[in-house]
């Protein structure tokens, strides 16, 4: 019994390792056919208004909810301090050291991480990529290496616009609302918040977290059962492998950025 | 294709496989269902590689070949897929003129009249513009074939080019295979069950059968064969050397199993 387990166990780690290696391998192989996207960048500004622009509307309105509850959390916290001034910073950074980044991430993992998979795994299904190949077209720089930069460019710029969109709703609902001091929100928030220290790190977390998402969408795409439900879990696979990536990532790249490791 | 082994998994498919196919000519590749047909495809193009044996192409040994030697072998090749396998997202004209943009620096101009030379060589100039969601399944297996000989290649790969087509669309398409080899002076290889339209359009027919070449020869010469497996393949007859069950242990020994789990229980 003891050995059956401990041999299961054996054998699902060594295929755990084993998938990651060719996952590795195959986004080896994407990188170094990323030239494409230098010669020919209208496939790259294809694939950034994909996995990009197409997402601006859930990022700009789930970023402007978020700063809303941010702002009303803050202030009923902070009124009891008499500080409701310092609520611009609290919302400002939460924004920008971690919900920006994180929030932003999951959404993309959700809107454009699964169109991709799903994008890719409809044209393996439906023979697309063997058809390119077969006409001596590389399927790694021409589909998926677009792709995976598109993702990666875009996952920055959606996190910026998504902290961006916060302040805005944090400054909405306590300034203009509740009546907070403008002055106060913006000056203090100003003030305290690093441009290296917060700001560029939680643009570094977001350019991880572009990679790691972006990563595991052409993966699992490529890698899909060429069959309907071979897509559909690849699909899921995407959104759930994304989002703990993500929180995982995040973890450690704060106990590095934060705290000086935990 | 010289001694060639190949296997799914466990399930074998080629052993010690010998088979050639000859230049400038059509040649059908038909057997049962599982027999390989589509493997010996697969194989020519690169896309797999046998586990034991040669697969080689004018002295130059596919399965040799570096990922990206295998990209420039493929220029010479040319395959029509099942279902076409057009890109969804691009018309008819930009799936045809998609092999030009992606392999040659011609104008655009030029591509222009060569796509619409190849759409008129499968007499759909007149639908270019048109989505491939709302083509037939005989017009999405036309273009994909104007796609196929956009390069001009020397060789055509056709897998099951028949199956789902209505007596007309399969006539149209045999005839085109049969037309494009001999005007372009090209070598054309189809997989196929469709014996009627596969024996109008062929040169050379080559029948497989638990991982070999079983016959070999003209359409006319395996409709006088006395072969107990071509006269079943050829005849359509249920009785014969192929079973109908796939190979098992006898179902006397499956039911005594299960009656034995339940008691047991």
């Amino acid at each position: 019994m003891i050995v059956k387990t401990l041999s299961s166990l054996g054998h699902a780690i060594i295929d755990s390792i084993w998938k990651l290696g060719v996952a590795s391998s195959f986004i080896a192989r994407v990188l170094t056919r990323s030239s494409i996207v230098f010669r020919r960048p209208r496939l790259l500004v294809d694939e950034i208004h994909f996995a990009g622009v197409l997402s601006l509307v859930i990022i700009v309105v789930s970023g402007l909810f978020v700063g809303l509850v941010l702002g009303l959390q803050g202030y009923e916290t902070l009124k009891r301090y008499g500080s409701t001034g310092a609520v611009g910073t609290l919302v400002a950074l939460s924004l920008v050291r971690e919900l920006g980044p994180v929030v932003s991430a999951l959404l993309f993992a959700s809107r454009a991480g699964s169109a991709i998979t799903a994008e890719i795994g409809i044209m393996k299904t439906t023979e697309q990529l063997s058809a390119m190949e077969m006409m001596a077209v590389d399927p790694h720089a021409r589909v998926i290496s677009p792709m995976f930069w598109g993702g990666f460019i875009s996952m920055p710029l959606l996190a910026a616009i998504f902290s961006a969109f916060g302040i805005l709703g944090g400054y909405l609902i306590t300034v203009v609302v509740i009546g907070v001091d403008g002055g106060a929100f913006w000056s203090q928030m100003q003030a305290s918040i690093d441009f290296h220290h917060d700001i560029l790190n939680g643009v570094i977390k977001s350019v991880v977290f572009g990679f790691a998402v972006s990563s595991i969408a052409v993966y699992e795409g490529y890698a899909a059962v060429p069959t309907a439900e071979g897509v559909s879990r690849a699909v899921t696979r995407t959104v759930v492998t994304s989002a703990l990536a993500v929180l995982a990532l995040d973890f450690v790249l704060t106990a590095f950025m934060f705290t000086g490791g935990v | 294709m010289t001694k060639v082994n190949f296997s799914y998994s466990n399930r074998a498919i080629f052993d010690n496989l010998n088979v050639g196919f000859s230049k400038g000519k059509v040649t059908a590749v038909m057997g049962g269902s599982g027999s390989g047909k589509t493997t010996i495809l697969k194989l020519i193009g690169g896309q797999i590689k046998p586990t034991f044996g040669d697969v080689s192409y004018s002295g130059q040994s596919i399965n040799q070949l570096s990922y990206d030697e295998l990209f420039q072998f493929r220029r010479k090749l040319g395959m029509l897929f099942q279902f076409g396998a057009l890109f969804t997202d691009l018309n008819v004209f930009d799936n045809v003129a998609f092999p030009l943009r992606e392999q040659s620096t011609l104008p655009e101009v030029a591509i222009r009249d060569l796509v619409l030379m190849k759409l008129h060589t499968v007499g759909l100039r007149g639908a270019s513009s048109l989505m491939p969601s709302e083509l037939s399944g005989g017009m999405a297996r036309r273009v994909a074939l104007a796609r196929a000989i956009a390069l001009d290649p020397k060789v055509i790969l056709y897998d099951e080019p028949f199956t789902g087509l209505d007596p007309i669309s399969t006539a149209i398409t045999g005839d085109l295979i049969r037309r494009l080899n001999d005007a372009l002076g090209i070598t054309s290889i189809f997989v196929t069950h469709d014996i009627n339209a596969s024996f109008k359009v062929a040169d050379e027919v080559v029948l497989l059968s638990r991982g070999q070449v079983t016959a070999r020869g003209t359409p006319e010469e395996l409709i006088a064969s006395q072969d107990p497996f071509v006269r079943q393949f050829v005849g359509g007859q249920v009785d014969g050397p192929v079973p109908f069950h796939v190979a098992s242990d006898s179902i006397e020994e499956d039911l005594k199993i299960r009656i034995l789990h339940r008691i047991a229980k």
